[in-house]
């Protein structure tokens, strides 16, 4: 089971200011160890941020993004004290869902 | 601007690169650190750290709980800004990472070749004897556990006492080993921190011996270097610095990796911890 995100979500003005850090390995699959063996590439494919029942961010990534990935991004409709869920998905069908409060400006 | 100032220095070798040139470049790596601070990855280390400090592992199957880092056991608020200290109960001075060693060793009934074993996660340049990385994306709880420590002592003042004869014996090994120049390379740390001014490519070396430079460097450390994508510690980095000079390996938690964290330490005194911080 892959690590809890780490999620801020605070008011700025009339848009709510998500931060978010992911624990991932974001391997490439073009690495290889110590040994010459590839490194299985092992990457977060879809990223979902939903706020009451509405999805606000809908991602697909790729290998090009860095481990432990940062994700910075505002959306409008959102007030303090609601519900901001987060949920990635990768290649190697491994996911993860976590939730934050919205907090006040 | 900086092409300019190179093109300046190949023609003319003696012609100093323009001042104001050099300014926008420490502009410029000042800008990126701060736009990295925002998402630093320390915090999924220094969460995972807190975790491992209070679960029950090893033979004894006991926590960390009562470890004293040397303001009592328990005690991790504000320990590691006043570390490397002498501790009585095994007669030595220890940092943070030996420290913990013990902690492991008698708490949790680990033998202290396990405790060692894998101090520094991922991967790092493969060496001539052992291998101290965890391996590719594996966690190291020496790793985790230091990242954590030290964020709780964040904004504090660094503070190493210097009251007991082994601590001022330890410091003066340090600054022995700081000073002396061996190797292929004919290098010591003093070749690259004894300076002011001087670079590494993008990277300025810290003048050891100024204090400014040392609270800034010493400050800083454990960071997450993002070039490796991995949380570093103060152990590595003496391990790293002098596998670059070609010296033999420094042992981890050895007296030697212990003298010379504790002459840095005593150098940075009066300065604040800033870590773990973000790096290239």
């Amino acid at each position: 089971m892959a690590d809890p995100m780490r999620i801020r979500a605070n008011m700025t003005g009339d848009k709510v200011e998500v931060k978010v850090l992911m624990s991932h390995e974001m391997e490439t699959g073009l690495r290889k160890d110590a040994q010459g063996k590839v490194i299985p590439a092992h990457f977060i494919r879809n990223v979902t941020v939903t706020h009451a029942g509405k999805t606000v961010l809908s991602a697909q990534w790729g290998t090009s993004v860095s481990r432990n990935p940062f994700l910075h991004f505002r959306f409008k409709g959102g007030k303090p004290g609601d519900k901001v869920t987060i949920s990635w998905a990768d290649n190697q069908g491994e996911k993860r869902t976590d939730e934050a409060v919205i907090a006040g400006g | 601007m900086r092409i300019h100032c190179l093109l300046a220095g190949m023609l003319a070798a003696t012609l100093p690169c323009s001042a104001p040139a050099q300014q926008d470049t420490l502009r410029g790596i000042e800008r990126y650190r701060q736009l990295l601070q925002d998402g630093n990855p320390a915090e999924l280390y220094e969460a995972r750290g807190e975790e491992l400090w209070k679960r029950e592992r090893g033979p004894k199957n006991a926590s960390l709980e009562r470890c004293d880092l040397g303001l009592g056991p328990g005690i991790v608020k504000g320990a590691y800004v006043r570390l490397p200290r002498y501790f009585a109960d095994t007669d030595r001075v220890q940092d943070l990472e030996s420290r913990l060693v013990t902690c492991m060793v008698t708490l949790q009934g680990f033998t202290t070749e396990e405790a060692k074993r894998n101090p520094f996660s991922g991967t790092g340049v493969p060496m001539l004897t052992t291998d101290p990385f965890s391996g590719v994306g594996q966690r190291s709880a020496m790793t985790d556990l230091v990242a954590w420590i030290a964020s709780e002592s964040r904004g504090m003042t660094i503070a190493p006492p210097m009251s007991h004869p082994k601590e001022r014996l330890a410091y003066q090994a340090g600054e022995n080993l700081f000073y002396y120049r061996a190797g292929p390379y004919d290098f010591g740390c003093v070749t690259c921190h004894g300076e002011e001014g001087k670079r590494i490519r993008l990277q300025n070396l810290p003048k050891m011996t100024n204090a400014k430079d040392a609270q800034r460097a010493f400050g800083t450390w454990p960071g997450y270097r993002v070039s490796e994508g991995e949380l570093r510690s103060m152990q590595w980095r003496m391990w790293e610095c002098i596998r670059q000079m070609r010296f033999p390996e420094l042992e981890f938690a050895s007296d030697a990796s212990i003298a010379l964290i504790t002459y840095l330490a005593k150098k940075a005194e009066g300065g604040t911890l800033d870590a773990p911080a973000i790096k290239r």
